[in-house]
Protein backbone atom coordinates (compact mmCIF):
# COMPACT_ATOMS: atom_id res chain seq x y z
CA UNK A 1 0.00 0.00 0.00
CA UNK A 2 1.32 3.47 -0.86
CA UNK A 3 2.33 5.46 2.23
CA UNK A 4 3.13 9.07 3.05
CA UNK A 5 6.76 9.60 4.06
CA UNK A 6 8.42 12.80 5.31
CA UNK A 7 12.06 13.22 4.34
CA UNK A 8 14.70 15.87 4.96
CA UNK A 9 17.52 16.57 2.51
CA UNK A 10 20.21 15.47 1.86
CA UNK A 11 18.94 11.91 1.27
CA UNK A 12 20.83 8.87 2.60
CA UNK A 13 20.83 5.30 1.25
CA UNK A 14 18.54 4.43 4.14
CA UNK A 15 16.08 7.20 3.22
CA UNK A 16 15.72 6.14 -0.40
CA UNK A 17 15.54 2.42 0.46
CA UNK A 18 12.20 3.15 2.21
CA UNK A 19 10.61 4.57 -0.94
CA UNK A 20 8.46 2.57 -3.35
CA UNK A 21 6.58 3.73 -6.43
CA UNK A 22 3.26 5.35 -5.58
CA UNK A 23 4.41 6.54 -2.14
CA UNK A 24 3.72 10.17 -1.38
CA UNK A 25 6.80 12.06 -0.20
CA UNK A 26 6.89 15.39 1.61
CA UNK A 27 10.37 16.88 1.35
CA UNK A 28 11.84 19.50 3.66
CA UNK A 29 15.25 21.15 3.55
CA UNK A 30 17.35 22.43 0.68
CA UNK A 31 16.87 21.38 -2.95
CA UNK A 32 18.38 22.76 -6.15
CA UNK A 33 16.73 23.70 -9.42
CA UNK A 34 18.07 22.93 -12.86
CA UNK A 35 16.74 22.28 -16.33
CA UNK A 36 18.10 21.88 -19.88
CA UNK A 37 20.69 24.67 -20.10
CA UNK A 38 22.00 24.28 -16.52
CA UNK A 39 22.32 20.50 -16.93
CA UNK A 40 24.43 20.99 -20.03
CA UNK A 41 26.86 23.16 -18.04
CA UNK A 42 26.89 20.86 -14.99
CA UNK A 43 27.76 17.81 -17.07
CA UNK A 44 30.51 19.75 -18.87
CA UNK A 45 32.03 20.48 -15.43
CA UNK A 46 31.78 16.82 -14.40
CA UNK A 47 33.47 15.71 -17.63
CA UNK A 48 36.25 18.26 -17.09
CA UNK A 49 36.73 17.00 -13.52
CA UNK A 50 35.85 20.41 -12.07
CA UNK A 51 33.80 21.30 -8.96
CA UNK A 52 30.06 21.86 -9.34
CA UNK A 53 28.48 25.12 -8.07
CA UNK A 54 26.95 23.17 -5.13
CA UNK A 55 27.78 19.98 -3.24
CA UNK A 56 25.72 17.39 -5.08
CA UNK A 57 26.24 14.48 -2.63
CA UNK A 58 22.86 13.21 -1.44
CA UNK A 59 21.14 16.15 -3.09
CA UNK A 60 17.99 16.59 -5.11
CA UNK A 61 17.59 18.52 -8.36
CA UNK A 62 14.13 19.85 -9.17
CA UNK A 63 13.49 20.28 -12.90
CA UNK A 64 11.80 23.67 -12.89
CA UNK A 65 11.98 27.09 -14.49
CA UNK A 66 9.91 29.19 -12.09
CA UNK A 67 7.81 32.20 -12.97
CA UNK A 68 9.09 35.52 -11.50
CA UNK A 69 8.26 36.13 -7.84
CA UNK A 70 5.36 38.54 -7.35
CA UNK A 71 5.84 41.17 -4.60
CA UNK A 72 5.90 39.62 -1.12
CA UNK A 73 6.44 36.05 -2.32
CA UNK A 74 9.74 34.09 -2.39
CA UNK A 75 9.03 32.60 -5.82
CA UNK A 76 6.41 32.59 -8.56
CA UNK A 77 4.51 29.57 -9.82
CA UNK A 78 6.92 26.65 -9.82
CA UNK A 79 5.62 23.34 -11.17
CA UNK A 80 7.81 20.64 -12.73
CA UNK A 81 8.99 20.59 -16.33
CA UNK A 82 9.08 17.44 -18.49
CA UNK A 83 11.99 15.26 -17.38
CA UNK A 84 12.97 13.27 -20.48
CA UNK A 85 14.92 16.27 -21.78
CA UNK A 86 17.31 15.80 -18.84
CA UNK A 87 17.76 12.06 -19.54
CA UNK A 88 21.01 12.57 -21.50
CA UNK A 89 22.57 14.31 -18.46
CA UNK A 90 21.07 12.56 -15.41
CA UNK A 91 23.31 9.44 -15.20
CA UNK A 92 26.54 11.51 -15.11
CA UNK A 93 25.17 13.51 -12.17
CA UNK A 94 24.01 10.41 -10.29
CA UNK A 95 27.52 8.98 -10.75
CA UNK A 96 28.89 11.92 -8.72
CA UNK A 97 26.34 11.65 -5.92
CA UNK A 98 22.94 13.05 -7.00
CA UNK A 99 20.37 11.14 -4.98
CA UNK A 100 17.07 12.40 -6.30
CA UNK A 101 15.36 14.13 -9.19
CA UNK A 102 11.97 15.82 -9.23
CA UNK A 103 10.10 16.38 -12.50
CA UNK A 104 7.21 15.05 -14.53
CA UNK A 105 6.81 12.30 -17.09
CA UNK A 106 8.70 9.03 -17.68
CA UNK A 107 12.49 8.48 -17.85
CA UNK A 108 14.44 6.30 -20.27
CA UNK A 109 15.95 2.91 -19.42
CA UNK A 110 19.47 4.32 -19.04
CA UNK A 111 18.29 6.69 -16.31
CA UNK A 112 16.29 3.92 -14.62
CA UNK A 113 19.36 1.64 -14.65
CA UNK A 114 21.52 4.44 -13.25
CA UNK A 115 19.02 5.00 -10.41
CA UNK A 116 19.26 1.33 -9.50
CA UNK A 117 23.08 1.37 -9.66
CA UNK A 118 23.47 4.62 -7.71
CA UNK A 119 20.56 4.13 -5.28
CA UNK A 120 18.77 7.27 -6.44
CA UNK A 121 15.07 8.02 -6.89
CA UNK A 122 12.89 9.95 -9.32
CA UNK A 123 9.97 11.80 -7.80
CA UNK A 124 7.06 13.24 -9.75
CA UNK A 125 5.53 16.58 -8.84
CA UNK A 126 2.11 17.34 -10.33
CA UNK A 127 2.56 19.05 -13.70
CA UNK A 128 0.43 22.16 -13.90
CA UNK A 129 -0.09 22.39 -10.13
CA UNK A 130 2.45 25.19 -9.99
CA UNK A 131 0.81 27.35 -7.33
CA UNK A 132 0.29 24.37 -5.00
CA UNK A 133 4.00 23.51 -5.34
CA UNK A 134 5.10 27.15 -4.92
CA UNK A 135 3.37 27.26 -1.53
CA UNK A 136 5.88 24.73 -0.17
CA UNK A 137 8.86 26.85 -1.26
CA UNK A 138 9.85 29.25 1.52
CA UNK A 139 13.06 30.79 0.14
CA UNK A 140 14.74 30.91 -3.25
CA UNK A 141 18.08 32.33 -4.34
CA UNK A 142 20.09 32.04 -7.52
CA UNK A 143 23.46 30.38 -6.81
CA UNK A 144 24.77 29.87 -10.37
CA UNK A 145 24.25 30.74 -14.03
CA UNK A 146 22.29 33.95 -13.44
CA UNK A 147 22.59 34.64 -17.17
CA UNK A 148 20.15 31.78 -17.83
CA UNK A 149 17.24 33.68 -16.27
CA UNK A 150 14.49 31.25 -15.31
CA UNK A 151 16.92 28.39 -16.11
CA UNK A 152 19.53 29.54 -13.54
CA UNK A 153 20.36 27.19 -10.66
CA UNK A 154 18.44 28.20 -7.56
CA UNK A 155 18.77 26.97 -4.01
CA UNK A 156 15.30 26.43 -2.58
CA UNK A 157 14.31 26.00 1.06
CA UNK A 158 11.22 23.81 1.06
CA UNK A 159 8.75 22.58 3.65
CA UNK A 160 6.65 19.52 2.88
CA UNK A 161 7.22 19.80 -0.86
CA UNK A 162 4.68 17.30 -2.26
CA UNK A 163 5.63 14.57 -4.75
CA UNK A 164 5.04 10.95 -5.64
CA UNK A 165 7.70 8.24 -6.08
CA UNK A 166 7.79 7.50 -9.82
CA UNK A 167 10.95 5.35 -9.94
CA UNK A 168 12.39 3.65 -6.85
CA UNK A 169 15.85 2.09 -6.34
CA UNK A 170 14.38 -1.34 -7.05
CA UNK A 171 13.85 -0.64 -10.76
CA UNK A 172 10.08 -0.07 -10.57
CA UNK A 173 8.40 2.53 -12.79
CA UNK A 174 5.01 4.05 -11.93
CA UNK A 175 4.47 5.04 -15.59
CA UNK A 176 4.67 1.41 -16.74
CA UNK A 177 2.83 -0.11 -13.77
CA UNK A 178 0.02 2.49 -13.82
CA UNK A 179 -0.76 1.95 -17.48
CA UNK A 180 -0.60 -1.83 -17.07
CA UNK A 181 -3.22 -1.64 -14.33
CA UNK A 182 -5.70 0.59 -16.17
CA UNK A 183 -5.23 -0.17 -19.85
CA UNK A 184 -8.30 -1.71 -21.53
CA UNK A 185 -7.42 -3.81 -24.59
CA UNK A 186 -9.57 -3.06 -27.61
CA UNK B 1 -15.06 52.16 -42.34
CA UNK B 2 -14.23 52.23 -38.62
CA UNK B 3 -10.93 53.61 -37.34
CA UNK B 4 -9.21 51.78 -34.51
CA UNK B 5 -5.99 53.05 -32.95
CA UNK B 6 -3.51 50.22 -32.43
CA UNK B 7 -2.73 51.63 -28.96
CA UNK B 8 -6.07 50.14 -27.90
CA UNK B 9 -4.75 46.74 -28.91
CA UNK B 10 -1.80 46.97 -26.50
CA UNK B 11 -3.78 47.02 -23.28
CA UNK B 12 -6.25 44.41 -24.49
CA UNK B 13 -3.50 41.93 -25.40
CA UNK B 14 -1.75 42.70 -22.08
CA UNK B 15 -4.91 41.81 -20.15
CA UNK B 16 -5.65 38.68 -22.19
CA UNK B 17 -2.11 37.33 -21.56
CA UNK B 18 -2.55 37.77 -17.81
CA UNK B 19 -6.14 36.52 -17.61
CA UNK B 20 -5.47 33.42 -19.71
CA UNK B 21 -2.69 32.42 -17.32
CA UNK B 22 -4.48 33.25 -14.04
CA UNK B 23 -8.04 32.16 -14.75
CA UNK B 24 -8.77 28.71 -16.19
CA UNK B 25 -12.00 28.31 -18.17
CA UNK B 26 -15.22 27.09 -16.54
CA UNK B 27 -15.50 24.45 -19.27
CA UNK B 28 -12.17 22.95 -18.15
CA UNK B 29 -13.10 23.00 -14.46
CA UNK B 30 -16.45 21.35 -15.17
CA UNK B 31 -14.87 18.65 -17.34
CA UNK B 32 -12.28 17.80 -14.68
CA UNK B 33 -15.07 17.53 -12.08
CA UNK B 34 -17.08 15.30 -14.43
CA UNK B 35 -14.12 12.95 -14.98
CA UNK B 36 -13.28 12.99 -11.26
CA UNK B 37 -16.65 11.34 -10.57
CA UNK B 38 -15.99 8.59 -13.13
CA UNK B 39 -12.30 7.99 -12.29
CA UNK B 40 -11.49 4.62 -10.68
CA UNK B 41 -7.86 5.08 -9.62
CA UNK B 42 -7.41 6.65 -6.15
CA UNK B 43 -4.10 8.24 -7.21
CA UNK B 44 -5.75 9.68 -10.32
CA UNK B 45 -8.61 11.09 -8.24
CA UNK B 46 -6.10 12.76 -5.94
CA UNK B 47 -4.23 14.30 -8.89
CA UNK B 48 -7.48 15.69 -10.36
CA UNK B 49 -8.45 17.22 -7.04
CA UNK B 50 -4.98 18.83 -6.72
CA UNK B 51 -5.43 20.34 -10.20
CA UNK B 52 -8.76 21.86 -9.18
CA UNK B 53 -7.23 23.17 -5.95
CA UNK B 54 -4.38 24.68 -7.98
CA UNK B 55 -6.74 26.47 -10.38
CA UNK B 56 -8.68 27.93 -7.49
CA UNK B 57 -5.45 29.08 -5.79
CA UNK B 58 -4.13 30.61 -9.02
CA UNK B 59 -7.29 32.69 -9.48
CA UNK B 60 -7.43 33.77 -5.83
CA UNK B 61 -3.75 34.63 -5.48
CA UNK B 62 -3.51 36.10 -8.98
CA UNK B 63 -0.66 33.84 -10.03
CA UNK B 64 -0.21 31.87 -13.27
CA UNK B 65 -1.68 28.38 -12.80
CA UNK B 66 1.48 26.95 -14.39
CA UNK B 67 5.05 28.29 -14.38
CA UNK B 68 5.20 27.58 -18.13
CA UNK B 69 3.20 30.58 -19.24
CA UNK B 70 3.93 29.58 -22.79
CA UNK B 71 4.55 31.17 -26.12
CA UNK B 72 1.84 33.77 -26.71
CA UNK B 73 -0.20 32.46 -29.63
CA UNK B 74 -2.47 35.27 -30.84
CA UNK B 75 -5.40 34.73 -33.19
CA UNK B 76 -6.82 37.81 -34.88
CA UNK B 77 -10.11 38.06 -36.73
CA UNK B 78 -9.83 41.43 -38.41
CA UNK B 79 -12.96 42.98 -39.83
CA UNK B 80 -12.32 44.14 -43.40
CA UNK B 81 -13.98 47.50 -42.71
CA UNK B 82 -11.52 48.35 -39.94
CA UNK B 83 -8.87 50.96 -40.64
CA UNK B 84 -5.94 50.52 -38.23
CA UNK B 85 -4.17 53.78 -37.33
CA UNK B 86 -1.53 54.98 -34.88
CA UNK B 87 1.28 52.56 -35.62
CA UNK B 88 2.27 49.01 -36.53
CA UNK B 89 -0.50 46.54 -35.66
CA UNK B 90 1.79 43.54 -35.04
CA UNK B 91 4.18 45.66 -32.97
CA UNK B 92 1.19 46.70 -30.83
CA UNK B 93 0.37 43.03 -30.22
CA UNK B 94 3.97 42.33 -29.26
CA UNK B 95 3.98 45.35 -26.95
CA UNK B 96 0.85 43.95 -25.28
CA UNK B 97 2.61 40.60 -24.79
CA UNK B 98 5.71 42.38 -23.44
CA UNK B 99 3.65 44.33 -20.89
CA UNK B 100 1.42 41.40 -19.94
CA UNK B 101 4.31 39.04 -19.27
CA UNK B 102 6.16 41.70 -17.24
CA UNK B 103 3.25 43.09 -15.23
CA UNK B 104 1.64 39.69 -14.65
CA UNK B 105 4.90 38.09 -13.38
CA UNK B 106 4.66 35.53 -16.17
CA UNK B 107 7.69 33.51 -17.26
CA UNK B 108 9.65 34.57 -20.33
CA UNK B 109 10.19 31.40 -22.31
CA UNK B 110 11.27 32.48 -25.79
CA UNK B 111 14.82 32.07 -27.17
CA UNK B 112 15.99 34.10 -30.17
CA UNK B 113 17.34 31.21 -32.21
CA UNK B 114 16.05 27.64 -31.98
CA UNK B 115 19.37 25.81 -32.35
CA UNK B 116 22.65 27.69 -32.17
CA UNK B 117 22.35 30.70 -29.84
CA UNK B 118 19.21 29.98 -27.79
CA UNK B 119 19.43 33.32 -25.95
CA UNK B 120 16.28 34.33 -24.06
CA UNK B 121 14.59 37.43 -25.53
CA UNK B 122 13.62 38.34 -21.91
CA UNK B 123 10.15 39.72 -22.74
CA UNK B 124 8.45 36.63 -24.22
CA UNK B 125 8.27 38.18 -27.68
CA UNK B 126 7.84 37.62 -30.51
CA UNK B 127 4.27 36.38 -30.24
CA UNK B 128 2.97 33.94 -32.84
CA UNK B 129 0.28 35.90 -34.66
CA UNK B 130 -2.29 34.45 -37.08
CA UNK B 131 -4.67 36.80 -38.84
CA UNK B 132 -7.92 36.08 -40.67
CA UNK B 133 -9.72 38.83 -42.55
CA UNK B 134 -13.47 38.60 -41.92
CA UNK B 135 -16.53 40.71 -42.85
CA UNK B 136 -17.50 43.56 -40.54
CA UNK B 137 -15.85 46.34 -38.58
CA UNK B 138 -14.77 44.59 -35.40
CA UNK B 139 -11.57 42.89 -34.26
CA UNK B 140 -11.64 39.67 -32.28
CA UNK B 141 -8.43 38.89 -30.41
CA UNK B 142 -7.71 35.53 -28.79
CA UNK B 143 -4.59 34.86 -26.75
CA UNK B 144 -3.76 31.18 -26.21
CA UNK B 145 -0.53 30.79 -24.19
CA UNK B 146 0.91 27.40 -25.19
CA UNK B 147 3.31 25.45 -23.00
CA UNK B 148 6.28 23.51 -24.34
CA UNK B 149 5.66 20.16 -22.65
CA UNK B 150 2.42 19.45 -24.48
CA UNK B 151 3.46 21.14 -27.74
CA UNK B 152 6.48 18.81 -27.93
CA UNK B 153 4.15 15.80 -28.14
CA UNK B 154 2.43 17.10 -31.31
CA UNK B 155 2.90 15.78 -34.84
CA UNK B 156 1.91 16.17 -38.51
CA UNK B 157 1.60 13.11 -40.73
CA UNK B 158 0.93 13.11 -44.48
CA UNK B 159 -1.39 10.10 -44.74
CA UNK B 160 -3.00 8.62 -47.82
CA UNK B 161 -6.69 8.39 -48.72
CA UNK B 162 -6.51 4.59 -48.48
CA UNK B 163 -5.77 4.91 -44.74
CA UNK B 164 -9.37 6.09 -44.30
CA UNK B 165 -10.98 7.26 -41.09
CA UNK B 166 -9.70 4.15 -39.26
CA UNK B 167 -6.13 5.10 -40.15
CA UNK B 168 -6.67 8.62 -38.87
CA UNK B 169 -8.21 7.42 -35.60
CA UNK B 170 -5.34 4.96 -35.07
CA UNK B 171 -2.70 7.64 -35.73
CA UNK B 172 -4.27 10.08 -33.27
CA UNK B 173 -4.65 7.42 -30.57
CA UNK B 174 -1.07 6.24 -31.17
CA UNK B 175 0.22 9.81 -30.89
CA UNK B 176 -1.47 10.13 -27.48
CA UNK B 177 -0.17 6.71 -26.44
CA UNK B 178 3.42 7.62 -27.31
CA UNK B 179 3.06 10.89 -25.37
CA UNK B 180 2.35 9.02 -22.12
CA UNK B 181 2.74 11.17 -19.01
CA UNK B 182 4.82 13.87 -20.72
CA UNK B 183 2.23 16.47 -21.85
CA UNK B 184 0.50 16.83 -18.44
CA UNK B 185 -2.54 14.61 -18.95
CA UNK B 186 -5.49 14.81 -18.76
CA UNK B 187 -4.96 16.43 -22.15
CA UNK B 188 -7.11 17.98 -24.84
CA UNK B 189 -6.45 16.60 -28.33
CA UNK B 190 -6.67 19.04 -31.24
CA UNK B 191 -6.91 17.38 -34.65
CA UNK B 192 -6.47 19.21 -37.95
CA UNK B 193 -7.42 17.37 -41.12
CA UNK B 194 -6.91 18.36 -44.73
CA UNK B 195 -5.77 21.68 -46.13
CA UNK B 196 -2.08 21.17 -46.69
CA UNK B 197 0.98 20.29 -44.60
CA UNK B 198 1.07 23.73 -42.95
CA UNK B 199 -2.67 24.33 -42.72
CA UNK B 200 -3.39 21.04 -40.96
CA UNK B 201 -1.17 22.09 -38.04
CA UNK B 202 -2.88 25.47 -37.74
CA UNK B 203 -6.30 23.78 -37.86
CA UNK B 204 -5.25 21.45 -35.03
CA UNK B 205 -4.24 24.46 -32.94
CA UNK B 206 -7.46 26.36 -33.72
CA UNK B 207 -9.47 23.26 -32.80
CA UNK B 208 -8.14 23.65 -29.24
CA UNK B 209 -10.05 26.92 -28.87
CA UNK B 210 -13.44 25.23 -28.98
CA UNK B 211 -15.15 25.00 -25.53
CA UNK B 212 -14.88 21.49 -24.04
CA UNK B 213 -18.63 21.16 -23.59
CA UNK B 214 -19.22 21.46 -27.35
CA UNK B 215 -18.85 18.78 -30.04
CA UNK B 216 -18.24 19.21 -33.76
CA UNK B 217 -21.28 20.85 -35.39
CA UNK B 218 -21.48 18.05 -37.97
CA UNK B 219 -22.80 14.78 -36.55
CA UNK B 220 -20.43 12.59 -38.59
CA UNK B 221 -17.39 14.38 -37.14
CA UNK B 222 -18.85 14.55 -33.62
CA UNK B 223 -19.00 10.74 -33.79
CA UNK B 224 -15.31 10.53 -34.76
CA UNK B 225 -14.37 12.82 -31.86
CA UNK B 226 -16.33 10.61 -29.47
CA UNK B 227 -14.70 7.47 -30.82
CA UNK B 228 -11.17 8.88 -30.45
CA UNK B 229 -11.92 10.07 -26.91
CA UNK B 230 -13.21 6.63 -25.91
CA UNK B 231 -10.14 4.89 -27.33
CA UNK B 232 -7.74 7.38 -25.75
CA UNK B 233 -9.33 6.91 -22.35
CA UNK B 234 -8.85 3.16 -22.63
CA UNK B 235 -5.06 3.62 -22.91
CA UNK B 236 -4.75 3.68 -19.11
CA UNK B 237 -2.27 6.59 -19.05
CA UNK B 238 -4.40 8.61 -16.63
CA UNK B 239 -3.68 11.99 -14.99
CA UNK B 240 0.08 12.71 -15.08
CA UNK B 241 0.65 9.23 -16.55
CA UNK B 242 0.28 7.51 -13.15
CA UNK B 243 -2.46 5.22 -14.52
CA UNK B 244 -6.21 5.79 -14.68
CA UNK B 245 -9.24 6.37 -16.87
CA UNK B 246 -8.81 10.12 -17.41
CA UNK B 247 -6.19 10.52 -20.14
CA UNK B 248 -8.05 13.15 -22.20
CA UNK B 249 -10.82 15.61 -21.36
CA UNK B 250 -11.84 16.11 -24.98
CA UNK B 251 -11.07 15.73 -28.68
CA UNK B 252 -11.68 18.58 -31.12
CA UNK B 253 -11.50 18.23 -34.89
CA UNK B 254 -11.31 20.89 -37.60
CA UNK B 255 -11.05 20.09 -41.30
CA UNK B 256 -10.63 21.80 -44.68
CA UNK B 257 -10.76 20.61 -48.29
CA UNK B 258 -7.49 19.18 -49.62
CA UNK B 259 -5.64 17.98 -52.76
CA UNK B 260 -6.80 14.72 -54.43
CA UNK B 261 -3.41 13.16 -53.63
CA UNK B 262 -3.21 14.23 -49.99
CA UNK B 263 -4.62 13.53 -46.55
CA UNK B 264 -2.73 15.67 -44.03
CA UNK B 265 -3.38 14.85 -40.37
CA UNK B 266 -2.09 17.03 -37.53
CA UNK B 267 -2.36 16.31 -33.82
CA UNK B 268 -1.80 19.20 -31.43
CA UNK B 269 -1.62 18.06 -27.83
CA UNK B 270 -2.81 20.49 -25.14
CA UNK B 271 -2.28 20.16 -21.39
CA UNK B 272 -5.21 20.05 -18.95
CA UNK B 273 -5.34 23.84 -18.55
CA UNK B 274 -6.36 24.54 -22.18
CA UNK B 275 -5.64 28.25 -21.68
CA UNK B 276 -7.23 30.87 -23.91
CA UNK B 277 -9.07 34.17 -23.53
CA UNK B 278 -10.77 36.38 -26.12
CA UNK B 279 -11.94 39.97 -26.48
CA UNK B 280 -13.85 41.82 -29.19
CA UNK B 281 -13.17 45.46 -30.10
Amino acid sequence: MPQTIRLTTPFTDEDVSKLHIGDKVLISGTIYTGRDAAHKRLVELVKAGKDLPFDIKGQIIYYVGPAPAPPGKPIGSAGPTTSYRMDPYAPALMDVGLKGMIGKGPRNQEVIDSMKKNKAVYLAAIGGAAVVVAKSIKEAKVIAYDDLGTEAIRELKVEDFPCIVANDIYGNDIYKEGIKEYKIET
Amino acid sequence: MREINVKEIIHIVRKLCIDANYYIGEDVLNKIKEFYEKEESPTAKEVLSILLENYELAANEKMPSCQDTGVAVVFIELGQDVHLVGGDFYEAINEGVRQGYKDGYLRKSIVNDPIIDRVNTKDNTPALIYTDIVPGEKIRITVAPKGGGSENMSEVKMMKAADGIEGVVDFVVDRVSRSGGNPCPPIVVGVGLGGNFEQSALLAKKALLRPLNESHHEEKWAKVEKKILEKVNKLGIGPQGFGGRTTALGVSIMYKPCHIASMPVAVNIQCHAARHKSAVI
